[in-house]
């Protein structure tokens, strides 16, 4: 095996798992506000891709003007379903929230089929098609600005997360929202919140992706589970561990197809994940919980 | 408790909505995949079927009967597919049912029909559905063995000995998988690498720079649509400058729309309905073709798509076999379908038998490459 | 008990209310997916558990009995059978480290459970058929008989169903019943209490997989043909959907929630394009409005109306 096939294969690990990573991301961010795994999470990626899609071929916006458009719409788009599926039910059971959010996501994607159609769609890349040769392998521009926003959003969110004031608040309801709502946090503004900079995160990690991998109304699906696969093998609640979750699944699947067997790659990177979580079974990252009984 | 009373009423209101049918029309099934990853192929064949009905009840039906098609979507989903099936023999009992759109679910309702006595005129193209042959099961595209059979006559022509194959895990890959297998070692070359893809992945390069590694001469996608327009692109993204063929599967606008730049100087079999206009005039099929592209511009204001042609077939092959044979009932147009010669339709000229329950052979297919974003036909 | 002959009597009268036979399709499949929908009540409504994967135990019995009554050639009912034997097998060998997982950890275990099942009935085609399916399963047949007519056949699902359900009420009445309750409350003071949650956290999740396996084994053998599309995730997440809907503690629920789930998406079938926008819609509003399900919502009803009924008499 060629050292440039090893670089290769990294390269496109690195590049698929930064966007599991950002799909973790959005994952960890509404279950440490609210507790729940928001199954619509994949959605919020693929409406990133698929409104850009809309704005610039559709609407004719040029390319960057598109993109921002479509992150704030998948934004507001975040902000609806926590007002209009979430809020009401805020003291649900957690299953219920899930079966919502389920439901939720299969309706997204109805409405995205209805208004888009069944079609795969493109987006041109950001910088271009040359690939940049390094050592034998191919880097392609947009991976670059894959990796490059995908670090940025991360150092953006952990200074948001510890230096302001509403990040430390949406901490401090993840910690105990009675607490929260005790000392003055509207503790409903910051599941607002929460979900809107989840969809936020989900839209740019679609956004960025939708020229390498192309978009279609039903890539949330398997998006959103990889996602949710990143943020266990991270450890469930850590914003990092989901990031680094995220990048690891995609080098396994890489490395995996191109070593063992590309038909077999998920169904490896799957058994990988079962076997830490026996061994270690909060995650790589994941804090170890401790329950009042 | 009100809010309860909305759901009750709204469930109640979607129980009451029973689609109504026409009465005394000569009943024709349709199962498509209209929505789900197969919409490509039955979104043009619904929009087929329905002009075609059309058109011939404006001209005053077959055997002086209007015809009437009753579609299903199956989503591209097996399970969906037998209930529509048994929902069209059982409910509906039409006298014929065309499609499915996939190969897989064709396999799944074969059986019905053999026991229920209707012929299926299938629009999907594994060989499993007519060979061996199964006396009510028919199907109207070119085979996967004819297009494998052009790709290796090219091949050969160009002096390649290793190839290497790159398929995706579903029913129409794995179908094109085993022929490839088969036909390439039997027509003297060597299978240098048998990579897969699933239908979802939307990154190819680890299975090309696997290809890269064992020094193939050509290397041969199988899939549909957008599969192979990523390999297409992660191959000129690797810098790889190996040639490349697709099959019939990618025989689209779409795929070009879809590889950009990536698309130029692919080489696949295609049926003609991809390059009508280079089509000679004296062939048997040009009128059939030009007529299609039109009335499908003139009904639906898009091109045609080359899959929809499956449809077309089946459609115009049973109202031939319900006009010869002056029946329709189910086994008549069975037994008059195995006697149809000779007809042009648009992807091929059909000879029916008993044996033969597909009716084309290679020359169903041109191959054409891509240049300039256009389909060109080569010789 | 009663509430269950009637049920059975329902059932064995159904087919002669349906105008076709296509609606008995319907009835069997709706049937089938209750089996799996008890068996999973049991787990996650009664133990508390989760499973996003139990679409593969239903896929793992149908194959094994497929693959060993055509390509091994053994009966039918021997098949069955071990079909159903080798996924109580492979469930033991699943649950033994997953249940040791706790909540959304939980989930992904089985979520990856179910999934690499998945990839294998897709990827090994030389024994499953792979993605196009395995063609040619032989009918169903019971102690030689070939049950070729749908009706005799979906006698005998309905059958098995009631008896699963049976077995089921017996096993929430008994002390296993006693010791699921008690664990759902809580895990720590049931095992202060002396239970053995492993050992009936087990039971439970073998138990819902043996009734997926033998839902598997005949849906195999009724339809003769089955695909991977069939057993995959989106499959395992309708099944928890069912149970939800159904109301999570409750058995007969969980029957209602799976024919409502069943059989929604032929109503549905009339709105073409806007159907999965509605199927969505509709899940959002049954969990919003009924948030115990449907045998919440059964059970409020009847309450409002014997409180009504009682407000007349004392009026």
């Amino acid at each position: 095996m060629d050292p440039s096939s090893l670089l290769q294969y990294l390269i496109t690990g690195l590049t698929l798992g930064s966007t599991y990573g950002l799909t973790a991301l959005g994952f960890t961010i509404i279950f440490n506000t609210t507790g729940v795994i928001n199954f619509a999470q994949g959605e919020f990626v693929m409406l990133g891709g698929m409104m850009s899609v809309y704005f610039m071929h559709s609407l004719g916006f040029g390319e960057p003007a598109a993109v921002v458009l479509a992150v704030l719409g998948a934004t507001m788009a975040g902000a609806l379903v926590e007002r209009l599926a979430i809020r009401p039910v805020r003291d649900c059971p957690a299953i219920n929230l899930i079966i919502i959010t389920i439901g939720v996501s299969i309706f997204i994607r109805g409405l995205a089929m209805l208004l888009w159609g069944k079609d795969t769609h493109v987006l041109e890349p950001f910088s271009g098609n040359q690939p940049i040769m390094f050592l034998g392998a191919a880097i392609m521009p947009q991976a670059i600005w894959v990796l490059v926003i995908s670090l940025f959003l991360l150092g953006a969110l952990k200074m948001f997360f510890s230096g302001t004031i509403h990040g430390k608040a949406m901490l401090a309801c993840s910690f105990d929202s009675k607490a929260a709502s005790l000392v003055g946090i509207g503790v409903q503004r910051m599941v607002l919140l929460s979900f809107m900079i989840s969809a936020l995160v989900g839209a740019v990690g679609g956004v960025i992706l939708a020229p390498i991998t192309m978009t279609s109304y039903d890539v949330g699906i398997m998006l959103g589970l990889k996602g949710f696969a990143a943020c266990i093998l991270g450890g469930l609640g850590n914003p990092f561990g989901a990031a680094a979750g995220g990048v690891i699944l995609g080098v396994l699947e890489s490395f995996g197809a191109g070593f063992v067997s590309s038909a077999y790659k998920d169904a490896l990177a799957f058994v990988i994940l079962l076997i830490l979580l026996f061994v270690k079974p909060s995650g790589l990252f994941g804090l170890k919980d401790s329950k009042r009984v | 408790m009100n809010a309860a009373k909305c759901v009750i009423a709204l469930v109640a209101c979607l129980l009451t909505c029973v689609p109504a049918f026409a009465a005394d029309a000569i009943k024709i099934g349709a199962i498509l995949s209209v929505t789900g990853p197969a919409s490509f192929l039955g979104e043009p064949e619904k929009n087929t079927l329905i002009m075609l009905q059309d058109q011939l009840n404006a001209a005053g039906g077959v055997n002086g009967q209007m015809v009437e098609v009753i579609v299903y979507d199956d989503e591209s989903d097996v399970n969906k597919c037998v209930m529509a099936a048994k929902k069209l023999l059982d409910q509906d009992q039409v006298a014929v049912v065309i499609g499915p759109s996939i190969s897989g679910n064709t396999l799944a309702i074969s059986k019905f029909f053999s026991s229920a006595e209707v012929p299926l005129v299938s629009c999907a193209a594994a060989e499993k559905i007519v060979r061996p042959v199964d006396p009510w099961v028919f199907n109207t595209p070119q085979l996967d063995r004819h297009a494998v059979t052009r790709i290796l006559q090219d091949a050969k022509a160009k002096g390649y000995s290793r190839l290497a194959i790159l398929t995706v895990s579903d029913g129409y890959g794995q179908a094109g998988r085993s022929v490839l297998k088969e036909l390439i070692p039997a027509q003297g070359f060597e299978l240098a690498a048998d990579e897969v893809y699933g239908p979802k992945d939307t990154d190819m390069t680890a299975q090309l720079t696997k290809i890269k590694g064992a020094a193939a001469d050509a290397i041969i996608c199988w899939g549909t649509n957008p599969g192979p327009a990523v390999v297409a692109r992660n191959r000129v993204q690797l810098g790889l400058t190996v040639p490349l063929y697709m099959s019939h599967g990618v025989a689209s606008n779409k795929f070009i729309e879809l590889a950009g730049e990536a698309a130029e100087g692919l080489v696949l079999p295609a049926g003609r309905l991809v390059a009508v206009e280079q089509v000679p005039a004296d062939h048997p099929q040009k009128a059939v073709l030009e007529a299609y592209v039109e009335g499908y511009a003139k009904a639906y204001g898009t091109q045609i798509s080359s899959f929809g042609g499956y449809a077309h077939d089946a459609f115009a092959l049973v109202m031939e076999a319900i006009a010869k044979g002056d029946s329709a009932k189910s086994t008549d147009i069975r037994d008059n379908l195995e006697k149809i010669s000779g007809f042009a339709g648009t992807s091929g000229v059909y000879t029916y038998s008993p044996e033969n329950h597909n009716g084309l052979d290679e020359s169903a297919f041109i191959m054409v490459t891509i240049e300039n974003g256009a389909w060109k036909a080569l010789n | 008990m009663i509430w269950l002959a009637v049920f059975f009597g329902l059932l064995m009268m159904a087919p002669a209310l349906l105008p076709n036979n296509y609606y008995l399709t319907i009835l069997i499949l709706g049937c089938l997916h209750a089996m799996n929908a008890v068996g999973l009540c049991l787990l996650v409504g009664h133990a508390g558990q989760i499973s996003l994967g139990h679409a593969g135990f239903y896929g793992l019995g149908a194959y094994t009995s497929s693959y060993l009554s055509t390509t091994v050639g053994l009966s039918v009912g021997l098949s069955m059978l071990s079909g159903v034997a080798l996924t109580v097998v492979v469930s033991i060998l699943v649950g033994l480290p997953s249940l040791k997982l706790k909540g959304h950890y939980l989930a992904m275990a089985t979520l990856g459970f179910g999934i690499i099942l998945s990839i294998l009935f897709t990827e090994t085609v030389d024994i499953t058929g792979g993605p196009s399916g395995f063609v040619g399963i032989p009918r169903l047949s019971l102690f030689g008989f070939e049950l070729r007519k749908d009706v005799t056949l979906y006698r005998a699902v309905a059958v098995m169903l009631c008896f699963i359900v049976w077995l089921s009420f017996n096993l929430l009445h008994s002390r296993v019943g006693r010791a699921l309750r008690a664990l759902h409350t809580s895990e720590r003071a049931a095992e202060a209490m002396g239970v053995d949650i492993a050992r009936y956290k087990l039971l439970v999740f073998v138990l819902s997989a043996a009734f997926s396996s033998i839902a598997g084994v005949l849906y195999a053998h009724y339809l003769t043909f089955i695909a991977p599309s069939s057993f995959g995730f989106m499959f395992s997440v309708e099944l928890i959907v069912m149970v939800v809907l159904g109301g999570m503690i409750s058995v007969p629920g969980a029957i209602v929630g799976a024919f409502f789930v069943t059989v929604l998406p032929e109503f549905l079938r009339a709105f073409e394009n806007i159907e999965v926008l509605l199927f969505g819609a509709i899940l959002i509003l049954c969990m919003m409005f009924l948030p115990d399900g449907m045998a919440g919502g059964w059970n409020r009803l009847w309450s409002w109306g014997k409180a009504r009924l009682s407000g007349v008499t004392h009026g």
